[in-house]
């Protein structure tokens, strides 16, 4: 009754099926942990294998061995010190030593110096570098609302990299041609990794990690009193939030308890770190990133010609905590939390 | 109570699965059997220990009553009563009352000599029912997986759940489960309205027959599945839906830990396109 071309598709059909079913998915065990009450469905969620893997990948370099102290502050030894410049010349040379390691471990001193003449103000790098000195110092003194005692120094971002490995630029406008075929000039209707896969606007960061767009989108009372947050300002929202949980490794249930997800009677103490960190973030790109535009080379910049940014996975990684919560500053408090 | 006639010809002993004559009775027009007695008895203990930890909790408004299941730290084992020990109990009457009720119209198919259709289709809904609290908890190691028992409470275990997954719409087998939740009101609404067509032609016309019925169809579509077959399609739609849905939650968790529309990677990494 079937014929042999059908016989012959369903077979491969199947077994399309089947391959698709088997290298897609996971198995148990699953490793759970309870975000909120019991019964609410409030857990998070990973393989063994997936921890295993996030704590390799997360594992902390050595601190460079202790410095004996000099008695000579490195402004007095070094010429050009701008930043550490009450900092004992030792521990300044063990402090450039750990940058080096954190940052240019392959290109070594001379990425961000010149040859001969470390106290010039060459290459750029040093100027960004320098900048980027002031940044972790300022974001260990007054930030502790979202990075606590534990801290960050340059490795919480650049892990080795010169450049960090998750950073962000300006999207491309999209061709009118794209717009015809269901795109839109957000980058919605495309499925985008900077919003976990979803249809949902494509770059969230201009607006909420940039600017200063309102982020909340759930209206106070339970019946409507007036137009409340248009469709577009809640997808907007809704693109953030997938960005939040997937660089943090998170499900929406870290934060919110979604019966209503504006309450901050649930999982207040995290979710207020996560408003705090919103907040850091805005003033990190707004008074440390986008100044260094003109510092940096053209080969350095976004399509739009505008600078690298920073964004929640730009530290975090997919670890609910950078580093898994490990703290590398309390080995150079004199330097990066003077 | 009256009887039709074909039912006093069938109400013999009998077809029973368990326990030979015991129980094999009606009492009014009910067929009693050992699993009607196992249905009540479940049925009953499951209700009053509903109340009993309804009496626990701060709330008689019926829409608020929660009972949970233990917190994720019992794993597998038992909790205090008042630790989500009632909801472990609950589960386990509600489904001994389930299961029996499906035993029992076992019975009363074997003893009508009819097809056990009705039997297998209520036992796709106890599957659904036991992937949720009983499969899918011991897949994740822990009962606190369930989903709690009460009328607002299990929609916000539904709700969070889903948002464990950050957008439930993209699970695959959520998306079969609810296409085949809508066809099967589309096919009902198609038969019921077809069916109440042919009954009821303008006043002084006779009762139309299946040939009015298939006709319209044929003209309508081209094809008509049949008196027969419509019954089939409808069987095999709703059964769907409730297969699917139990495959869309056990496969959330166990199987897929991280967001559905991730899970979509394979198809964007298609070497064909990528």
């Amino acid at each position: 009754m079937i014929g042999f071309g059908t016989r012959i598709a369903i077979v491969v059909g199947v077994l399309l099926g089947v391959a698709v079913v088997f290298t897609t998915f996971g198995f148990p065990p699953v490793n759970s942990t309870q975000n909120g009450p019991r019964g609410t469905g409030m857990a998070q969620l990973g393989y063994p294998g997936a921890l295993d893997r996030l704590k390799a990948a997360n594992v902390l370099p050595e601190a460079q061995p202790a410095s004996e102290p000099s008695g000579e502050k490195s402004s007095a030894v070094y010429e050009n010190v701008q930043v550490l410049k009450d900092l004992d010349s030792n521990e300044f040379l063990r402090v450039m030593q750990a940058m080096t390691e954190w940052v240019a471990p392959q290109e070594g001193c001379a990425y961000c110096h010149e040859d001969g003449n470390l106290a010039s103000d060459k290459p750029y790098q040093k100027i960004v570098a320098r900048r980027m000195l002031q940044m972790t110092i300022d974001l260990n003194k007054n930030w502790s609302a979202h990075v606590a005692e534990t801290g960050v120094t340059c490795y919480t971002c650049h892990r080795g990299n010169p450049v960090p490995a998750e950073i962000w630029f300006m999207p491309s406008p999209q061709s009118k041609m794209a717009t015809y075929a269901g795109g839109r000039p957000d980058g919605q209707n495309a499925p985008s990794s900077s919003v976990g896969l979803t249809s949902l606007p494509a770059n969230p960061f201009a607006s909420y990690l940039l600017g200063n767009t309102p982020i909340r989108v759930q209206p106070d009372s339970a019946l409507p009193k007036g137009p409340g947050a248009s469709i577009q300002a809640t997808e907007g929202t809704y693109g953030l939030m997938m960005h939040m949980s997937d660089a943090l490794g998170v499900n929406c249930t870290a934060c919110h308890n979604t019966q209503a997800l504006k309450s901050w009677e649930q999982n207040g103490t995290i979710r207020a770190k996560a408003w705090h960190g919103i907040r850091m973030v805005r003033e990190l790109n707004k008074d440390y990133l986008v100044p260094l535009t003109s510092t940096f080379p053209a080969s350095r910049l976004g399509h739009e010609g505008d600078v690298a940014k920073i964004n929640c996975a730009t530290c975090h990684q997919g670890a609910n905590k950078p580093l898994l919560g490990q703290s590398m500053v309390r080995d150079y408090l004199a330097s990066l939390r003077p | 109570m009256a009887m039709l006639s074909f039912e006093r010809k069938y109400r013999v002993r009998g077809g029973t699965l368990i326990g030979g004559d015991l129980f094999d009775f009606w009492v009014g027009p009910f067929y009693v059997g050992f699993f009607g007695v196992t249905t009540i008895f479940f049925s009953f203990v499951g209700t009053m220990l509903i109340f009993v930890a309804a009496a626990d909790g701060p709330t008689w408004n019926p829409w608020q009553i929660n009972i949970a299941p233990p917190d994720l730290s019992y794993g597998l084992g038992l909790a205090p009563l008042k630790e989500g020990g009632f909801w472990q109990i609950i589960t386990v009457c509600a489904i001994g009352a389930f299961g029996s009720w499906a035993l029992r119209e076992v019975e009363i198919c074997r003893k009508l000599g009819i097809g056990y259709h009705v039997p297998f289709a209520f036992s796709v809904a106890i599957f659904a029912y036991v992937t949720l609290v009983v499969i899918r908890p011991i897949l994740m190691g822990a009962w606190g997986h369930g989903f709690p028992y009460g009328i607002i409470s299990h929609l916000d275990w539904v709700s969070n759940t889903g948002y464990q997954y950050l957008h439930f719409h993209y699970n695959p087998a959520h998306m079969l489960a609810v296409t085949f939740f809508f066809t099967t009101c589309l096919a009902l609404a198609l038969h019921g309205s077809l069916i109440l067509s042919a009954t009821n032609p303008k006043p002084g016309e006779t009762v139309k027959t299946p040939e009015h019925e298939d006709t319209f169809f044929r003209d309508a579509i081209g094809y008509s599945v049949g008196t027969l077959g419509i019954h089939r399609v409808g069987l095999v739609l709703a059964l769907n839906a409730g297969f699917w849905s139990a495959v869309c939650i056990v496969i959330s968790g166990p199987f897929w830990t991280r967001g559905w529309p991730e899970w979509w990677g394979w198809w964007l990494n298609l070497p064909i396109w990528r």
